[in-house]
């Protein structure tokens, strides 16, 4: 069964991207790194951010972490507050 | 208190919040809007925010902090949108019995949003915009 899981993205990712929701196809097992390389392939300048995190249900996850259709799951570049 | 605002802070009401009868200091950081970064005029800044974890994100900070230090009352609000030169981006205010606590926890804190919360600028400068950290 294909799902896809639709992915928050902030910031620089998001003036990337153009959009502030992209969709990422779930086949099978999916995790936290398979998602990156994804975007970074769809999007090549994000592969030129000093660093993407992914946020998994308002967390910091590790690439090893699966993803499921119902997670909450956010790219998080470089933060920058304060 | 942790919060995120898109209305200007508001230094009085933190003030009034942090006070107590147990504290012997009170101290602020206010993080402003410069008008320059690296010798490039800035116009304004633009702030956004994954809400629900940045405010989880500063409540783990604000906990830490209570752990590490005696602390009476704090606030950390952070603003979101467009801010102009001058104005203030974060408040960290936290009152503790003694000046000691208040000074070190104070910066740990700003130090720790800067380094963990989902929040993101853009400067807009006179001659283009950029991310801040997002590229080396």
């Amino acid at each position: 069964m294909h799902q896809s899981l639709n992915v928050l993205l902030f910031g620089i990712t998001r003036d990337i991207a153009g959009k502030s929701v992209v969709p990422f196809p779930l086949s099978g097992m999916a995790t936290v790194s398979d998602l990156l390389d994804y975007l970074k392939q769809a999007y090549p300048p994000m592969a030129g951010i000093s660093s993407l995190l992914v946020a998994v249900n308002g967390e910091y996850a590790e690439p090893a972490t699966s993803l499921t259709a119902t997670d909450e799951v956010a790219i998080i570049p470089p933060v920058s507050g304060g | 208190m942790v919060a995120l605002t898109s209305d200007p802070i508001d230094l009085g009401s933190a003030h009034k919040y942090l006070q107590s009868d147990q504290a012997g200091a009170i101290n602020f950081f206010l993080g402003v809007v410069r008008d320059n970064t690296a010798n490039r005029a800035v116009d304004r800044l633009e702030y956004e925010a994954y809400d629900r974890m940045a405010i989880s994100e500063m409540q783990k900070i604000a906990d830490e902090a209570c752990r590490r230090w005696t602390i009476l009352r704090y606030v950390i609000i952070h603003r979101t949108g467009v801010l102009r030169v001058g104005e203030t981006a974060v408040l960290i205010g936290v009152s503790t019995p003694h000046r000691g606590d208040s000074f070190d926890a104070c910066r740990y804190v700003i130090d720790t949003i800067k380094q963990t919360v989902p929040i993101w600028k853009k400067e807009v400068l006179t001659d283009g915009e950029v991310w801040v950290n997002a590229h080396p």
